[in-house]
């Protein structure tokens, strides 16, 4: 294996990037969507997630080891790139100068996200509905977060469609093409799903 | 269209030796129905005074088929790379900008060095090796339909288009780019080529091979030989995947 590690560590970057960063993801999203429901969903659910067995070890394996690879590998490759938008402005020349895009601006979010809530919670403070309510009264973090999450789910969306050719799943332009079209309903319904939530918390 | 007086303007990109500056330099010259850039690029030579009547070096520029069949004479003209030979000035909007193709070394002026390519070819083994200490007999047939299949990748013709096209083609990354790769799935695709296909995979599985493609997927938009090779990534890209299973958990790794 070793003599590959570039090779491994391209396709290790692109499946974490599915499993478990994409579901794990999604199911954040969904979470919060309960804050539409009023405070007291929301609060439940958070806490059911909160209080899971094990939550400690299941945040290590599932979720901060698989990001910190993603995302410091991610830089590594955003190095790697020239990008020639201007000269070549094709469409998936542009979604792959926004993938490089976004994934810097994640990088900066979710540390400050990180910080701003579980390292908090692990210094005491309690994540709850209040919380984000008190995070999201300033209209500045309101914009943060409404950047942080549309750019999450489009990295994620559009990282879908290349972790399919990446892996050879989708080969033929007619397959590639139709997974153009589910990418960009994976953005939407859950950009949806994440700007409501977001919302819920404002109003 | 036969206007006797009009004029073709060109700005192109100089350097006079590999190691210095590179410097711009704009020509004039009087047009003729049916010009390409080649031809343009003749009648500098032929009379080689810039646009403020200065005599100038001619500009260096390499060629050969002038029928974009061997790929020597590929350049960025107006921001796109392509071959100069089918560049219709009639087709162009002026002035016309040329420039070297950058991702290669530049020789001088619009003259680059390939060599990386050909180097290319030779890491990932895109050859069919025949050879052997006695006749080994003639060897399997291929079907008449996947031949024509083969024979669309078979056009490749190392231009260097698709590399110049590439995001990820540069100092910074040493990914060798899409016109081997897909050699490597013509090769692959023979039958008796097929007898070393995992060798072929491996080499591309190695730093700067398959692995470093973004999927920008310029160069199939810019290969001028339509060959398609964004299909024939992905296409290895599944079958590194399992020859990557195969090499971890398997026994056969052939």
């Amino acid at each position: 294996m070793a003599e590959n590690r570039e090779f491994m560590n391209r396709r290790l970057h692109s499946l974490l990037g599915v499993i478990p960063i994409g579901v794990f993801l999604t199911q954040h999203l969904i979470i919060n969507h309960f804050a539409t429901q009023g405070e007291a969903a929301f609060n439940s659910a958070a806490g059911f997630m909160g209080n899971l067995p094990f939550v400690i070890f299941l945040e290590f394996i599932l979720i901060y080891i698989p990001i910190l690879f993603h995302a410091i590998y991610g830089l590594f490759i955003v190095f790697q790139t020239k990008n020639n938008t201007k000269r070549y402005g094709y469409f998936r020349n542009q979604m792959f100068l926004l993938q490089r895009i976004t994934g810097v601006i994640l990088v900066v979010f979710i540390a400050w996200h990180v910080w701003e809530t579980r390292v908090q919670a692990a210094l005491g403070a309690e994540v709850n509905y209040d919380m984000m309510v008190d995070i999201l009264s300033s209209p500045f973090m309101l914009i943060f977060y409404i950047i942080g999450v549309i750019s999450a789910t489009f990295h994620f969306a559009n990282g879908l469609w290349s972790f399919f050719v990446s892996w050879g799943l989708t080969v033929s332009p007619r397959s590639q093409h139709i997974m153009t079209y589910v990418s960009i309903v994976v953005f939407v319904v859950l950009s949806i799903i994440g700007m409501r939530a977001l919302f819920a918390f404002v109003s | 269209m036969a206007d006797t007086n009009k004029k073709v303007r060109f700005i192109i990109t100089r350097k006079d030796s590999p190691e210095s500056e590179s410097y711009k330099e704009e020509f004039e010259i009087e047009y003729r129905p049916n010009m390409n850039v080649i031809s343009a690029l003749m009648e500098i030579r032929r009379n080689p005074v810039n646009a403020q009547g200065k005599t100038t070096t001619p500009v260096i520029w390499d060629m050969n088929c002038l029928e974009e069949v061997c790929g020597a004479c590929s350049m960025v003209i107006n921001g796109k790379a392509r071959q100069s030979c089918t560049a219709l000035v009639d087709q162009l909007e002026q002035p016309i900008r040329l420039e070297p193709m950058k991702t290669f070394p530049v020789v001088r002026d619009l003259m680059i060095d390939r060599s990386r390519m050909f180097d290319s070819l030779k890491r990932v083994k895109a050859w069919i090796p025949i050879d052997g200490t006695y006749d080994l007999g003639p060897g399997p047939r291929m079907a008449e339909n996947k031949r024509q299949w083969a024979y669309e990748l078979s056009k490749c013709m190392t231009c260097g288009v698709c590399l110049e096209a590439c995001p990820n083609v540069n100092d910074n990354n040493d990914f060798i780019g899409p016109a081997p790769l897909s050699q490597v799935r013509l090769f692959n695709a023979h039958p008796t080529g097929e007898m070393n296909k995992a060798e072929r995979l491996e080499a591309l599985m190695g730093d700067g091979g398959l692995a470093d493609c973004g999927n920008a997927q310029n160069c199939v938009q810019s290969c001028p030989k339509g060959i398609p090779l964004t299909t024939s990534i992905a296409a290895l890209n599944r079958d590194t995947a399992l020859q990557s299973f195969k090499n971890f958990f398997g026994s056969d790794k052939l």
